[in-house]
């Protein structure tokens, strides 16, 4: 009776989050997601399991996966003196923290040509992996990049590389949008903003050469207040990132925008990026209602004056806040046919849509045909963070941050809340 | 016609101003932090960072509640309050990203209220903050 009742109240909660999900962003209820997993409270679509495989490995940010099975996880703080864990699978399917390296915290990690590469808050460094992909030296990894600023404010060093050699940095900008007065009521921009030069944007270095710096690479991409989730899509052989939106609207200029417009701009932004490129930080910002890049009102704008000339459009501009942290370009055959060389997207969730509710804490996916999108992006996987509403951001249990595809097409979601790794898997049934 | 404008503007700013004033004046300056208008002012001024349970968000702005920061020695909230806070240094053994704004438009007796308001709240049990506490913080920095 109790169990009975236990269960049927998981649902209620379950359904009522979907359908609050769907109605504040604006989306038809999905009616294939199924209640599938009553412990982690996992939404997926029809045929799909979510299972968790390991738990509690510290603040795990970035996941990336090996050939053979297993796992690397960076930590932004240590978790047992170390910064990035191995996990390799058991016969039970878990994915067990066999040893650690690094005495750095962070979020980059990435493993290309034989090398894994994990990024502090200031540095990359590589390790070189055996034919097992483990780590041959954990003491002794070759420093890569140094020096990157760091700070305090989007610190994180996110990496990608391409298969030319090259490996791309985020350095994001110490500020929120370049104000005399970082995050104060009616503070003008700085003009122009001298943040540019060394941060808000995307550094491109050689993923091959010791001891670079700012003077050795060169500046890929500007106009980038954070980025936290990048992938080199293959298929356009071409640099995607998902950008933070500036925060704060309603409370730095309310004589322009109300609390419930603030909770939903500006948008997040996922970018294809060419060298050169600007995506506009802090002069625009993107406004997916109207569909504009706008001034910014630091830079004279009010909430409707055009901006951004010079400035990239955004290949998509998701709800405001919600904090893309991962994102992955699916190459795998185990999803259907829809899934293919589509885009995941793993949202943080957000903080300040604050007074209103907070949102995301969800896994999104874009469907692409010919390195376009193709077709409207949905809620892939949701109920990470355990509640049917977060009006404070640490309500949210777990928080999804990266994501990695594993050998045989399964999709992997790590939360850096409780160090939880998800497996999510395809079985027609 | 353009001076007539003028005309209108001036009377506004001037209507405006003793609106500003008579508001200001209904609210002691000397006295004890009020908590009821100290969670007027948090709503406006802290909630969007520090979250309507002052639970902040992790490792972006730190907590209000459990904090030792808050409940502990006024002069040093007071102080961040006033100027707001960029340094890179653990709050109860964890880091925070973000920056916090000054507040110093805000007069000693709303300052007094917000931190009465939020050493008393969230799960706090903290003695309350005195516009007199604030100006005491205050004064040094206004005479350079």
């Amino acid at each position: 009776m109790t169990k009975k009742f236990f269960y049927f109240i998981l649902i209620l909660l379950s359904v009522a989050n979907n359908i609050l999900a769907c109605d504040i962003l604006n989306k038809k209820p999905n009616e294939e997601k199924i209640f599938v997993d009553s412990i982690n409270n996992l939404l997926l679509p029809q045929n799909f399991t979510g299972t968790v495989v390991a738990d509690g490995i510290g603040r795990a940010r970035h996941i990336a996966t090996t050939p053979n099975g297993g796992m690397y996880v960076k930590t932004s703080s240590l978790y047992k003196g170390k910064g990035i864990w191995y996990l390799k699978p058991n016969a039970n399917g878990a994915m067990v923290p066999i040893s650690g390296a690094g005495n750095f915290g962070g979020t980059g990690i990435a493993i290309k040509n034989g090398y894994l590469y994990a990024s502090s808050d200031e540095e990359v460094f590589r390790y070189k992996l055996n034919e097992n992909f483990e780590i041959i030296s954990p003491d002794a990894p070759e420093k890569i990049v140094t020096g990157l600023l760091n700070r305090r404010q989007h610190e994180n060093k996110s990496i990608a590389l391409d298969n030319a050699g090259n490996i791309y940095v985020n350095i994001g900008a110490y500020s929120n949008s370049c104000q005399e007065k970082d995050r104060t009521l009616n503070s003008p921009g700085k003009m122009p903003c001298p943040i540019l030069d060394s941060a808000g944007g995307i550094w491109m270095f050689k993923a091959d050469k010791l001891n670079q710096t700012y003077g050795n690479g060169i500046r890929y991409a500007t106009g980038l207040r954070n980025v936290v989730g990048l992938d080199w899509n293959t298929k356009t052989n071409t640099l995607f990132v998902m950008q933070h939106g500036r925060d704060q609207l309603s409370q730095n200029w309310p004589s322009f925008y109300d609390d419930k417009t603030s909770a939903e701009l500006p948008s997040e932004c996922m970018y294809e990026l060419t060298k050169g490129a600007n995506a506009g930080w802090p002069y625009i910002y993107y406004d997916h209602i109207q569909k504009k890049k706008i001034l910014a009102p630091e830079y004279g704008g009010n909430g409707k004056k055009e901006g951004g000339k010079d400035a990239i459009d955004p290949v998509i501009g998701f709800p405001g806040h919600l904090a893309p942290n991962g994102l992955l370009f699916y190459t795998g055959t185990q999803f259907p046919e829809k899934y293919r060389n589509g885009a995941f997207i793993a949202f943080h969730g957000s903080w300040n849509r604050s007074p209103l509710p907070q949102k995301g804490y969800f896994v999104v996916f874009v469907p692409f045909k010919n390195g376009k999108p193709n077709g409207d992006w949905e809620v892939f996987a949701d109920g990470f963070s355990g509640k049917a509403e977060i009006t404070s951001t640490r309500q949210a249990i777990h928080r999804p941050c990266g994501l990695a595809m594993g050998p045989d097409g399964s999709l992997y979601v790590s939360d850096d809340n409780k160090g939880t790794i998800y497996k999510i898997s395809y079985q027609k049934k | 016609m353009k001076k007539l404008g003028i005309m209108v503007l001036a009377c506004c700013i001037i209507v405006a101003a003793s609106i500003t004033q008579t508001t200001a004046t209904k609210v002691p300056q000397t006295g004890v932090g009020n908590a009821e208008r100290g969670k007027k002012i948090y709503a406006k001024e802290c909630l969007s960072c520090h979250q309507a349970d002052g639970g902040g968000v992790p490792r972006l702005n730190p907590p209000l509640s459990e904090s030792s920061w808050v409940v502990g020695d006024k002069k040093k909230i007071i102080q961040i309050v006033l100027n707001g806070m960029a340094d890179r240094i653990p709050i109860d053994g964890e880091y925070y990203s973000n920056t916090m704004a000054s507040h110093s438009k805000l007069t000693d007796q709303q300052i007094a209220d917000v931190l009465t308001y939020v050493r008393t709240n969230f799960g706090n049990k903290a003695s309350a903050v005195t516009a007199a506490e604030v100006k005491a913080v205050r004064t040094p920095k206004k005479k350079k």
